[in-house]
């Protein structure tokens, strides 16, 4: 079972590297700087600040409340024994009442505010940590498995608001509490605290042993939960592929061997989590007994007397209570700051690189012909920062690659020195065989990957002198996968552009040739996509993401093998909306299927990333080489 | 609920018996400790006894160590019986959901299924744990000190009478109206959850339409639902706390009104009277202990609900019994295919057919085209071969027999099929292959991956078949994925091989190979083709032509172009550019 256990631990293990982006990191075991990511929490809370300060006074008063009804109990009944009656004693008796129910209401005030709080500030970590994620670059997301990325939002998140919640304000009552009961005990007897502060000194001991050990299985135990986890997330998305291959059994046997080695840290951890409670209860006991011991001894020898002792004891009990409670926290303010630091860790990566300073916006054009920035104007343009003001170019959609070298590790080149162009309104088509670096070419241009060398530039600005989320809205993609989200397929369209009405995303969709289908569907645009599109087919799920980049409506297009799913009558169906849609962008368009690029204005022929041939259709086949040979059938590409 | 989940503790029955008796045990020395005390106090001291105090002294601390040690052993039970049960339940769920049909399946959706598995699982397995800790020691705990107090005075006892029914009324409120709000915040953890792995899956779309601001939007109203959500929850929750602190000091005030009275008259000791309020203080806080569990409980409750919905649903897909399987054998004889007047819908909601009036043969070892529309029920037709769903009326017979009369693990061995959605699993490229056949060598593996046209950039990766694959595969491109999905689907060495649309991304060239390869190798092997290029099912025995999911002709290359108007078409918008040549 271990060894089984060690093999999956090596493969969770070296999957963060498999991956060709910069590589993952082992997973961060234990809070390695406990501190700073206090500290950090810290900052978080203290955008509540003054909340958080006046329920950490609530907690004080309900401490000092709790110690002072306990304290006033002794002269009352004293006073019973005195033969006062209650209503002798009734203004005590109130008085008493007040303070339980001040202490009940700072409680409960206290404990409002916390979970107020903790909510508050989870939301806030929840939503930095995800708007963090959405400006990582994609490389990022290649070296991290979803169910990694997923439990930072689950398990991580869960941990620090149980923290949060309820082990902050017992930590400060319990402290509260020490340093209370620990004056009184010292003002009742200084020779009793000493062999109080004796044995204080074994319990802690004894904490320290038992929290080691516990801290230790709750890292395994959080590991193996972040591995099962894995597995089951890995297993529900592929579950298809799995009953296709009669492999529910294999499966069943690996979830077991993770399964159950999350049973047995978990089963360890726990324990030494539960131990903590008999283990302070019980040595609390010991140190009642010697006190008991060693104060009816002294009691003998005339240096206490009764009732000191007997008071001393309940103080006894109320003194180790709230350590064993500190103690039992301890576990969760342990997962909470190793949780804390994974979603740090997280908010800490660098986010992609955008120095870019060009913007585009909607321009007009005055009466001498001078162009200016018009929210309402006809035209985008290029707004360049100068010196003294502002240069506007109009976007005209040209885009050049100079001898540009990339690849996705620096030791692996994907291209070497690329040059091309395409002039505002041309229609480049990349053919190649599968791995000769197509892809690679549109991840470049929109920047989802950093060149290495050379340049690209768009309408001559070089791409990394324009904001980045300004250069991706100047170019439409239709992906070689196809992503859709949980909304009616009305949404999924007008994503595209999201301010585009009912009437342009019907429009977009009869461009692409979806309208038909989707009227056949029984709520037509208001039918609602399951996970990822599932309920349609990879052809249909291609088609509607044309409709989505025709409703965008960009200079520049690029088609990622945009109908290899949609078959070939359905593609010369919507030949005519393409065009139309291709007519004055340009348009960076890969494919297999040769006929798809004929029309092309010049079609570059790739391999092992270099471009081998270029030219249109007719130039290429008269050079009679690569292309001429696929085109014929004669050669094969590999 | 518990009835339902009993079960799962079976295994683990010994230490989820003995727990609460070691519990019990701690319980009772916890209460002898304070006894052992009064002894000295009222007898030691006054008697001035140095031997009775030193030896109740010692037997007070041999009774704590005693007591650490059941502590000890009871804390170690309590996490054997609750965790093993946690695992038992997730295990039989796991298996459970690998039961399930394709339509069960598509019902569920995968991020709920997640959910189950993880979140909701664990929060009946942490009720567990708090419950065996905690719901034995706080009742007996309540018993001991409620005896004994009444054994004090019994009038005073009645106090607790007037207590704890008011007590128990506004905990049955609380949790009554907490239940539907912790469903209500389980089912927005579910929408919070989806819109992560939605926007994870989707990355590259998000960034290409630059809608990040979009999605942030998006997930802080699911965030902010959840939220609130959880503030209605939790608000109503923690009323608990100070409701049952209200009735201890109450009590207590109580205790010491009329208490006292009694001292004054003589009827009672001011020592009693102490122990008397120690002792309500005890039972109250038993209640609280009893109350925390209680409230836990319902959070677990709609957990505990949501794990059973899994577990008492069906795998949606009759199997033989094993004797008529028996009976009958349970092998598939040949690759031969016959669909007779076969309906299918995905659901029995769905008011259109997918599939209507679908019949036709196919002999073994013959090479099938299917082509037709995008939706017009290629994938569906196929998926009813392997059973991936069942038809809503007709039959299918594979090798002869209805497919409903073999156990779907002999007939998915017979039939092989590469999805269209193709996923690659975290793990080698070789553990990945092993899928279609567990034992299977380097020699074998390359040799399959030769027909799949897959061995050439296998044997240039550096690790070659030790290569590692991410989630999905992420480090491959498109075509080279699907050639290894082709290469572990022929590793099944099947008698019918379904490609749907498998090679959509691999190159013009490389798709010529696989079928030369699948020509030589695959000889005797039914093999069913779906494909947008008429160039991949040109040369197969047969073409069926789908149209609007009916069968609009069926025949070789040759006569289709004769007599289907369809395929004419097809082949006509696919062969403008050679015909120049």
């Amino acid at each position: 079972m271990s060894q089984d256990w060690e093999k999956v631990k090596n493969t969770r293990r070296q999957q963060g590297i498999g991956g060709h982006g910069p590589g993952g990191r082992p997973r961060l075991e234990k809070p390695k700087n406990a501190g700073k990511t206090l500290w950090r929490l810290f900052t978080y809370l203290s955008n509540f600040r003054p909340v958080v300060v006046l329920a950490i006074l609530l907690t004080i008063v309900a401490s000092l409340c709790n110690i002072a009804g306990t304290y006033m109990l002794k002269p009352l009944i004293n006073g019973f024994g005195a033969g006062l009656t209650p209503m002798d004693q009734i203004g005590q008796i109130i008085q008493m009442a007040i303070v339980y129910v001040v202490a009940v209401v700072a409680d409960w005030l206290n404990s409002l505010l916390m979970v107020q709080t903790a909510q508050r500030t989870i939301f806030r970590i929840r939503n930095d940590l995800f708007a963090h994620l959405q400006d990582l670059p994609i490389s990022y997301f290649d070296s991290k498995t979803h169910g990694e990325l997923m439990s930072r939002f689950t398990n991580d998140v869960d941990n620090v608001n149980v923290a949060l919640e309820q082990s902050l304000s017992q930590v400060i009552s319990s402290i509260v509490t020490i340093v209370t009961v620990f004056i009184v005990m010292l003002i009742l007897s200084p020779i009793l605290t000493v062999a109080v502060v004796g044995m204080l000194a074994v319990i802690l001991l004894s904490l320290n042993f038992i929290g080691k050990r516990s801290a230790k299985y709750f890292r395994r135990q959080q590991q193996a939960l972040g591995y099962l986890n894995g597995h089951i997330e890995e297993a529900m998305l592929g579950q298809k592929v799995i009953k296709v291959f009669n492999h529910e059994e294999q499966t069943k046997a690996d979830f077991a061997v993770l399964n159950e080695e999350l049973r047995s840290s978990a089963t360890l951890a726990q324990t030494f989590a539960g131990v903590m409670m008999p283990l302070m209860s019980n040595l609390s006991y010991v140190l009642y007994a010697i006190v008991a011991m060693g104060g009816a001894l002294l009691t003998i020898n005339g240096v206490l007397d009764v009732g000191t002792i007997a008071a001393y004891l309940t103080y006894i009990r109320a003194f180790t209570m709230p350590i064993s409670n500190i103690a039992n926290q301890l576990n969760m303010l342990l997962a909470a700051l190793a949780g804390a630091e994974r979603i740090f860790e997280v908010m800490d990566q660098p986010v992609e690189v955008d120095t870019g300073t060009v913007t585009m916006v909607r321009t007009s054009r005055d009466d001498d012909g001078r162009v200016f920035e018009d929210p309402k104007g006809p035209r985008w343009s290029w707004k360049i920062p100068r010196e003294d003001g502002f240069d506007f170019r109009l976007v005209r959609g040209d885009v050049r690659f100079d001898s540009v070298t990339f690849g996705y590790t620096p030791e692996k080149g994907v291209l070497k020195s690329v040059t091309l162009y395409a002039k505002p309104g041309q229609k480049i088509a990349f053919v190649g065989s599968t791995g000769a670096g197509k892809t690679t070419i549109t991840n470049l241009i929109n920047r989802f990957y950093e060149i290495q060398d050379g340049s690209i530039t768009y309408d001559g600005i070089p791409i990394n002198e324009i904001r980045k989320s300004d250069l991706r809205q100047a170019m439409g993609m239709v992906l070689q996968d196809v992503h859709l989200f949980q909304d009616t397929i009305r949404e999924n369209i007008r994503y595209g552009r999201l301010d585009a009405t009912d009437e342009e995303v019907i429009e977009a969709a009869k461009l692409a040739n979806a309208h038909s289908f989707i009227m056949k569907l029984p709520d037509g645009y208001d039918t609602v996509l399951t996970g990822d599109g599932d309920n349609l087919s990879q052809g249909q799920r291609q088609l509607l993401s044309i409709a989505r980049a025709a409703v965008a409506d960009p200079p520049v297009l690029i088609l990622d093998e945009a109908t290899s799913s949609v078959d070939t009558r359905t593609e010369k169906q919507i030949e005519h909306g393409m065009d139309q849609l291709m007519l004055g962008r340009t348009t960076l368009a890969i494919a297999h299927r040769l006929s798809t690029v004929r029309n092309a204005n010049a079609i570059m022929v790739l391999e092992n990333g270099e471009i081998i041939e270029r030219g249109d259709h007719d130039d290429l086949l008269l050079q009679n080489g690569r292309y001429y040979e696929l085109y014929t059938g004669i050669s094969e590409l590999t | 609920m518990i009835k339902k989940l009993a079960p799962f503790m079976r295994r683990y029955r010994v230490p989820a018996i003995l727990c609460p008796v070691a519990i019990i045990l701690e319980v009772i020395i916890d209460v002898s400790i304070p006894l052992l005390m009064a002894d000295i106090v009222d007898r030691g001291i006054p008697n001035q006894d140095v031997a009775l105090i030193t030896r109740t002294g010692m037997l007070m601390i041999g009774l704590a160590l005693f007591a650490l040690l059941v502590g000890v052993s009871s804390s170690w039970l309590a996490s054997t019986a609750a965790m093993g049960f946690g695992s038992e339940i997730r295990k039989r769920l796991f298996s459970r959901i690998q039961t399930f049909s394709f339509a069960r399946l598509d019902k569920f959706g995968v991020p709920t299924l997640i959910t189950r598995l993880t979140n909701d699982v664990n929060n009946v397995q942490n009720l567990t744990m708090m419950g065996l800790r905690m719901a034995f020691r706080a009742p007996f705990m309540m018993i001991m000190a409620l005896v004994l107090a009444i054994r004090i005075n019994s009038s005073l006892a009645m106090v607790f009478f007037v207590a704890i029914p008011i007590l128990t009324v506004g905990l049955g409120l609380i949790m009554s109206n907490a239940y539907p709000r912790f469903r209500a915040l389980q089912r927005k953890l579910d929408k919070l959850n989806s819109t992560v792995q939605e926007n994870l899956i989707s990355i590259r779309v998000v960034k290409a339409f630059v809608r990040s601001t979009f999605e942030k939007d998006r997930f802080r109203n699911a965030n902010q639902d959840l939220r609130d959500r959880a503030l209605k929850a939790i608000r109503l929750v923690i009323l608990n706390g100070p409701m049952m602190q209200l009735a201890i000091y109450a009590c207590i005030i109580a205790v010491l009104w009329f208490g006292g009275g009694m001292v004054r008259s003589g009827d009672m000791l001011t020592g009693q009277l102490i122990s008397f309020i120690s002792y309500v203080n005890q039972i109250l806080r038993s209640l609280m202990m009893l109350s925390m569990v209680f409230i836990f409980s319902v959070r677990a409750k709609a957990s505990g609900e949501r794990v059973i919905e899994i577990l008492e649903t069906d795998s949606g897909m009759i199997e033989p019994d094993p004797e008529t399987l028996e009976m009958m054998g349970d092998e598939v004889q040949d690759g031969s295919v016959e669909f007779r007047s076969v309906e299918f819908r995905y659901s029995e909601e769905a008011e259109q057919n997918v599939l209507s009036d679908i019949s036709f043969k196919i002999r073994s070892g013959e090479t099938i085209g299917i082509i037709g529309a995008t939706g017009s029920g290629k994938t569906s037709l196929v998926s009813l071969i392997p059973r991936l769903y069942d038809a809503t009326a007709g039959e299918i017979l594979v090798g002869g027999r209805d497919v409903r009369d073999y156990s779907l693990k002999t007939l998915r061995d017979a039939v092989a099929v590469v999805l269209q959605n193709n996923t690659l699993f975290t793990g080698t490229i070789r553990e990945n292959l092993q899928w279609g056949k567990e034992d299977a060598n380097d020699e074998e593996l390359m040799a399959v991956c030769q027909t799949a046209q897959a061995a050439e950039f296998i044997e240039e990766m550096p690790e070659g078949l030790d290569t590692m694959l991410g989630q999905g595969g992420v480090n491959l491109s498109g075509g080279q994925k699907q050639r290894l999905c082709i290469a572990r689907a022929l590793l099944k060495y099947p008698k019918i091989i379904i490609l749907d649309d498998s090679t959509s991304a691999v190159d013009t060239a490389t798709d010529r190979r696989l079928r030369q390869g699948f020509a030589e190798t695959l000889q005797d092997v039914t093999v069913i083709i779906i494909a947008q290029r008429i160039n991949s099912i040109q040369h197969a025995d047969r073409i069926l032509v789908l149209d609007d999911g009916r069968i609009n002709g069926i025949g070789t290359h040759d006569e289709l172009m004769e007599q289907n108007e369809i395929y004419r078409d097809v082949y006509n918008s696919q062969q403008e550019g050679v015909k120049d040549q």
